[in-house]
């Protein structure tokens, strides 16, 4: 179950300037808090992100919905599927 | 309905680690896989910091970790150790191998670690799974040293090394029958021709290969820096930044009241600007040339010295002046028109 009452929009994960694999461990541990159905939005400017969070997600049984790049700044939203 | 059995298994990104869960996972145990993250690995952030080095070292900036996980179709989980794995690297019972690597006491935090990890999780885990051959490093893998971390981990009997099982007494899966003693290896020794095989012979045509140790503390030079680190500031103890900091850049101290940590290419420029509020750090301004912090005090005459080592690692090194400004973390700037070094003159043992 959620511990957070954010509608899916609200969920937003800051991992900018973190280098890999803090942002795959931060996606980790704000995970754990949310609920199948869940959306959330990591932003993060190291380029292993776009490697490590959707390989972090195959692994784990969630789904990216996109990921985009501007300049350094990455985005990925991904939505937390059930165990 | 008879549940399967539950193993941690901990994943390096390196064969050993991804041949150890596969051949457990064979044989019907539930794996699942922990990585843990120290702050001295060598994986990660080297690979964001150091653009144009990297491209030429490995061919994808891919977590290797992950990368198993995904080969082994299993969970994995990326655990933050990088407050509390401080006393392993500190004060290591069992001591330094060749380097600062506190082998022995990082294999027993982690052993604990997985069991910990396994307890907590839904329904708990029943043993733990490490890659470790008998014989393959000289002062960690040894009989003695296999039986020291599964005794000061408190994992004891629960501890499998499925490559080596065979060379060793047989544990708690073994005896019980969750795992088929028949089935596991016995792989000793410094040749990888076994493991080569096994994976051939499993299916897996590329894992990754790290040369020498599975961190930067088993690294000469890097283990040097931090010796160097803990000599100028009296105190053996360390953050997440000085310990990242160490791996960037050429180091060079030319005195004992400071430190010149000198940006190597693009990359690495980045990454020190990342730092340069927290430093005195010192900029080229009449041509190209490095970001370059400034750790410690210097005097007004090692300020100048400083700059014209910096201004040495320039474009303008050829030339008779360059311009180095420098600022300071007051927000003070200064700005100084030096000779770059000679490069004869820049002493050996200035590097760290
Ligand atoms: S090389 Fe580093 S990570 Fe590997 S066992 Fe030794 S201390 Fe631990």
């Amino acid at each position: 179950m959620s511990d957070t009452q954010a509608t899916p929009e609200a969920l937003t994960l800051d991992v900018r300037n973190m280098l890999c694999p803090m942002p795959v461990i931060k996606t980790g541990e704000r995970v754990a808090t949310l609920a199948p159905g869940d959306e959330l939005s990591i932003l993060a400017t190291d380029p292993g992100t776009l490697h490590d969070v959707p390989a972090w997600c195959r692994v784990h049984g969630h789904t990216v919905l996109a990921t985009t790049q501007e300049g350094r700044n990455i985005t990925v939203r991904i939505r937390v599927e059930a165990p | 309905m008879k549940h399967p059995k539950k193993a941690v298994a901990l994943i390096s990104g390196g064969l050993d680690s991804l041949l150890a869960a596969k051949v457990v996972m064979d044989q019907g145990v539930h794996v699942e896989g922990l990585n843990f993250f120290t702050g001295f690995c060598v994986e990660g952030h080297t690979h964001a910091i150091r653009t144009t080095r990297t491209a030429s070292r490995q061919s994808s900036p891919r977590n290797n970790a992950l990368w198993v996980a995904e080969q082994l179709g299993i969970k994995l989980h990326i655990l933050d150790v990088i407050d509390d794995y401080k006393d392993v690297v500190l004060n290591p019972k069992h001591g330094y191998g060749k380097n600062l690597n506190p082998c022995v006491d990082c294999k027993v935090f982690m052993v604990n670690r997985a069991q910990t990890w396994g307890f907590m999780q839904d329904g708990g885990f029943d043993f733990v799974i490490t890659g470790e051959v008998l014989g393959q490093r000289p002062k960690s893998q040894i009989r003695e040293k296999l039986g020291i971390i599964a005794k000061d981990s408190g994992v004891q009997d629960r501890l499998l090394r499925p490559l080596s099982a065979k060379h060793l007494d047989p544990t708690l899966p073994e005896r019980e029958g969750w795992v088929d003693r028949e089935q596991l290896y016995d792989f000793h020794g410094r040749n990888r021709k076994p493991q080569i095989a096994l994976a051939e012979s499993l299916g897996f045509e590329d894992w990754a290969q790290p040369a020498g140790g599975c961190c930067f503390l088993a690294d000469p030079e890097y283990s040097n820096r931090l010796g160097d680190m803990w000599r100028a500031r009296n105190k053996r103890e360390y953050g997440l930044d000085d310990i990242m900091l160490l791996k960037v850049g050429r180091h060079l101290r030319p005195s004992p009241n400071f430190k010149l940590l000198i940006g190597r290419e693009e990359g690495e420029n980045q990454y020190l600007e990342g730092y340069k509020q927290q430093f005195t750090h010192l900029r080229i301004t009449s041509h190209k040339g490095p970001l370059s912090l400034l750790d410690g005090k210097a005097t007004p005459d090692e300020l100048q010295l400083a700059a014209r080592i910096v201004a040495r690692y320039s474009q303008g090194k050829m030339d008779a002046t360059v311009d180095v400004s420098i600022h300071h973390p007051d927000g003070v700037s200064e700005a100084l028109t030096v000779a770059p070094m000679p490069p004869q003159k820049i002493e050996k043992h200035w590097h760290v």
